[in-house]
């Protein structure tokens, strides 16, 4: 039994639905009780998908237990097919189910559909999400291509085919990495047979051994589909993941070489350890390197997130941006190896975890400047008032945004830098902060003037008090006095939510003076907010 | 669940009750619709002494907090004690590992007065027996902290009804007394119950009690001499067993709305003999203002169809809300669970041959929606968007449980976050 406030992965069965909703014609059956469609607001709400997600849920109740399941499973399978017609259908298990052993993939199987069908065994009470979700591309891989089990060699092509593969619903600013990284092999002349699963067809999968390489994108998703297909066909498969200048540099050496072509239509641009906007395809190494980001030196920075957005963050951090990286770990255990060796060579310990409250006293601990991290990170960063960006999942909606924002390639060196840079004090001035500490405005806990108002109690609107230090706290001041609040109205007033506390404040006052009323009481509050609507 | 019987003595307030003959569509098949842990999310902030330890997988985990969105408290009062292969394998260590997960727990956060074990569907499942281990950490942690324990599981509860299950706890421990006094039944914000005192006091209806109040340790008290108000529908086995302790129901619709809170209101000053007078000059005012807020509101709302899709349980009063006061025509009024006795007062003021269902078969239900074309759909968050998609403006039923929508002074608030959709559609030209 293991004690958990947030977890950073959700149960394995989440990570066979992102396969599932990134794929365009496979549909997953779940086996399980009522409660078990909250997944699907993670779809609709944190990537605000316009269909709802390809999952059924049995919906068992405890009335069924006595051996009823079963027959509901296969019942559920059978009208989900019917109902979406899907090229392949995923049958898997959320916990309660598994302890039910109804084995409802080879129930699936039995109903002799005209389509595969993939029995999932996810493990939900020893595994993860993110392994659910590599779990889930590789057998359904192997399923689709188990009649292909050896092909001669593809014919050759003019063109080199290769496909990309561990993009999924839900991952990191998978949608743009995707744009990048095709852009990078066109510019090398080299085809893209297939991006699985995010986008793709279970014709997709079928032709998956028609490329002669594999890039493995995201290794937590895709490195045993990567593993196999290299087994299976001698596909090779890719180890650079690129994100930050450098990586995509050697990411292109790595592919060029597999693909058997010339690098030099992207590395001819690339002048490594060079100044100025020529010295490669990305702004962000002149960028790190222009006076304005001297600043940055030395700035010490927390790293925390999967295994690869992690590892990438500590490259970059310390050769593009030269910070001190004070801290850097990972939920991935399964890639714990790789972390620790990164933090070692950095002369720090790597905090490998899945505990939030852990990894929070480590923040603590380290007193950073700067966190990049998961959506975790960036509530234990604002609570300690500490800049952050988030780098990896698990992610939020903020995280999803809307303008083109790729995480890989020489236009996500771009974005990682901006969104790097952006939540620290400029550098000018941070000096002047060093030189006016008691300056009311600009003092220690004042934040970034480019930036909202963020470590400090949610002003209500009212003026703030000009004494240094005199935080707008919850003590009416007397300029209230003269508003003509009554303590009761005040007190009625802080019971409104902070986020339009201001609008019902300055409403209500509005509505007193209008009258001419002298206090301004709990009714004169609810007057004013019937008067005024909202 | 055992059916005790209550009187649900009928105020003069409310009209007198039809038949309660109302066709209902019962379903059987996909719930796109949370389990009783989610009530967690509230629950916790409204006892805040109080800490929720469910015992589940690490999909309870990822529930409470997907639907909590990830709130930013340093530390919540809630957790998951996530059982492993480990646990499974023998229940004596799942009940080792159980107190050492609690004494870890009840050592980190001395604050704590009150512990709700809550089961999960895993829970159940292997029949880890919780009530048994409450008894046991209670012996050991009391005076310090008292455990108790209920479920939450999809398997037996949902959504709404971990509220009646997590109150339904505490009613043995209520402390017994004969004194005259009233009630209040179910989980309000903060805001609302210190409304609804400040009217009691004035209509000099009193003591009052609420419960779920501030403190899981300083409960109120209950007995012969205890009228009970409902505040929420969905506390049936609470309300029951209270009831099995002496209190009498006091029936009435639900405070939703200005019509509902009138009654609401009215029952209470039947039982407790308020004047007529009195009762007037206390409640004509903020009913008549109630009454005028709704106007601006009605001008979107009335004569559009609407269609509820099961949620919360409270579906039933918000339509017959939507529908009395600001003019909706009801479609279909879907809940997720109907439990009778708790809306005996609303059933008549619906609309005669409405439409109501009861459980989900999510598939047939959106296909009743797509054929219906309603103008404004209140559903859940998985499906929101993608109605909003297809063209159909949505409600999430979520903001309707987290959003104070009782009394006189929400109604309109109630009606605004319902007519938002749509104005928000006439306002977009994108």
């Amino acid at each position: 039994m293991q004690l958990t406030l947030w977890t950073y992965e959700g149960p394995p069965h989440v990570g066979a639905m992102r396969v599932a909703a990134s794929m365009r014609d496979v549909h997953l059956v779940l086996h399980a009780p009522q409660g078990d469609t909250y997944a699907d607001l993670l779809f609709t709400m944190i990537e605000r998908y316009d269909h709802r997600p390809p999952v059924s849920y049995t919906t068992f109740q405890a009335r069924d237990l006595g051996g009823e399941t079963a027959a509901l499973a296969k019942r559920s399978i059978a009208e989900a097919y019917a109902r979406f017609q899907p090229s392949l259908l995923l049958v898997g298990e959320s916990c309660t189910a598994e302890l039910l052993q109804d084995q409802p993939g080879t129930l699936g199987m039995t109903l002799g559909l005209p389509v595969p069908v993939v029995g999932l065994e996810m493990s939900a009470f020893s595994k993860k999400e993110n392994w659910g979700a590599s779990e889930t591309l590789y057998q359904m891989v192997r399923a689709v291509l188990s009649d292909r089990a050896c092909v001669p060699t593809p014919p050759l092509r003019r063109t080199p085919l290769v496909n990309i593969l561990g993009p999924t619903a839900l991952g990191f600013r998978c949608r743009d990495d995707i744009v990048e990284v095709d852009r990078l092999l066109a510019q090398l002349g080299i085809e893209v047979n297939a991006v699985v699963p995010l986008g793709a067809t279970v014709d997709d999968l079928r032709r998956l051994p028609d490329a002669s390489f594999n890039i493995d994108l995201y290794p937590e998703v895709s490195r045993p589909t990567a593993q196999w297909l290299e087994r299976a066909f001698g596909m090779p498969y890719t180890r650079t993941v690129p994100i930050g200048t450098s990586a995509t540099r050697e990411f292109v050496a790595e592919v060029a070489q597999l693909a058997g072509v010339d690098p030099r239509p992207v590395l001819a641009g690339e002048h490594p350890g060079t100044a100025g906007l020529a010295s490669s395809q990305s702004r962000a190494p002149w960028y790190a390197r222009s006076v304005d980001s001297t600043y940055l030196t030395g700035k010490r920075v927390f790293i925390f997130g999967d295994a690869t957005h992690a590892l990438a963050a500590a490259r970059i951090a310390t050769e593009t941006m030269g910070f001190e990286v004070v801290g850097l770990g990972t939920y991935s255990r399964e890639r714990a190896r790789d972390v620790r060796e990164a933090a070692a060579a950095l002369g720090i310990s790597a905090l490998v975890s899945d505990d939030y409250l852990e990894v929070e006293q480590a923040v603590a601990a380290a007193g950073p400047e700067l966190v990049l991290g998961t959506q975790m990170e960036r509530h234990i960063a604002k609570r300690m008032g500490i800049p952050c960006a988030v780098i990896s999942t698990p992610i939020h909606v903020q995280d999803v945004p809307a303008r083109y924002s790729p995480a890989m390639g020489f236009e996500g060196a771009n974005v990682l830098f901006d969104s790097w840079v952006q939540p620290l004090m400029m550098g000018l001035e941070e000096h002047l902060l060093q030189m006016f500490r008691g300056d009311f405005e600009f003092h220690d806990a004042a934040p970034a003037s480019h930036l909202a108002a963020t470590g400090r109690p949610a002003s209500d609107g009212r003026q703030p008090s000009d004494a240094p230090g005199d935080a707008p706290g919850d003590t009416p001041a007397a300029a209230d006095t003269a508003t003509g609040w009554t303590p009761e109205g005040e007190r009625e007033l802080r019971k409104i939510p902070f986020f339009v506390r201001a609008k019902a404040r300055r409403n209500t006052e509005r509505f007193a003076a209008e009258r001419g009323l002298a206090a301004i009481t709990v009714e004169t509050l609810y007057e004013a907010k019937a008067h005024f609507g909202r | 669940m055992n059916q005790v019987a209550v009187p649900l003595a009928l105020q003069r307030a409310c009209p007198a009750p039809a038949p309660l003959q109302l066709p209902v569509l019962r379903e059987r098949g996909q719930h796109e619709v949370f389990c009783g842990l989610t009530g967690i999310v509230w629950l916790h902030r409204k006892l805040q002494d109080a800490f929720f330890l469910v015992v589940g997988s690490r999909t309870c985990a990822h529930l409470v907090q997907s639907a909590a969105g990830v709130m930013i408290f340093a530390e919540p009062r809630f957790g998951t004690a996530i059982l492993t292969e480990r646990d499974l394998a023998g229940l004596a260590d799942a009940n080792e590992e159980l107190d050492r997960v609690v004494t870890q727990l009840v050592a980190r956060r001395p604050e704590i007065r009150t512990l709700f074990l809550v089961g999960s569907c895993p829970s159940e499942v292997i029949k880890l027996d919780l009530a048994k281990a409450a008894e046991r950490l209670s012996a050991r942690l009391l005076p310090a902290v008292r455990v108790l324990s209920y479920s939450g599981s999809g398997i037996e509860t949902t959504f709404t009804q971990g509220e009646d299950n997590a109150l339904l706890s505490l009613v043995p421990i209520l402390p017994a007394t004969e004194a005259r006094q009233l009630l209040v039944v179910g989980c309000v914000a903060d805001v609302i119950e210190d409304q609804f005192r400040r009217t009691f006091e004035a209509l000099g209806i009193g003591p009052v009690q609420f419960l779920p109040g501030r403190r899981a340790a300083n409960l109120p008290s209950v007995g012969p001499g205890t009228d009970l108000l409902l505040a929420q529908p969905f506390n049936g086995a609470t309300v029951r067993a209270l009831a099995a302790r002496g209190a009498r129901v006091l029936g009435a619709p639900y405070p939703i709305g200005a019509e509902g809170t009138s009654a609401w209101f009215g029952a209470a000053c039947a039982a407790w003999g308020v004047a007529d007078e009195r009762r007037t000059a206390v409640l004509d005012g903020p009913a008549r203002r109630a009454a005028r807020s709704l106007q601006r509101h009605r001008e979107w709302l009335a004569g559009k169809r609407l269609f509820l899709l099961p949620d919360s349980q409270l579906e039933i009063p918000i339509a017959r809300f939507l529908h009395r006061e600001l003019g909706m025509e009801l479609i279909e009024v879907g809940t997720p669970y109907l439990d009778r006795t708790m809306i005996e007062a609303e059933l008549p003021l619906l609309p005669p041959g409405v439409a109501l269902s009861e459980g989900q078969d999510v598939e047939r239900q959106l296909d009743r929606v797509r054929a219906a074309r309603p103008d404004l759909t209140i559903c859940g968050l998985g499906l929101a968007n993608p109605l909003e998609a297809d063209g159909f403006a949505t409600k999430w039923s979520i903001e309707l449980v987290f959003t104070p929508i009782h009394g006189y002074e929400q109604a309109a608030d109630l009606a605004e976050v319902c007519a938002r959709p749509l104005r928000r559609r006439a306002l977009l030209t994108v």
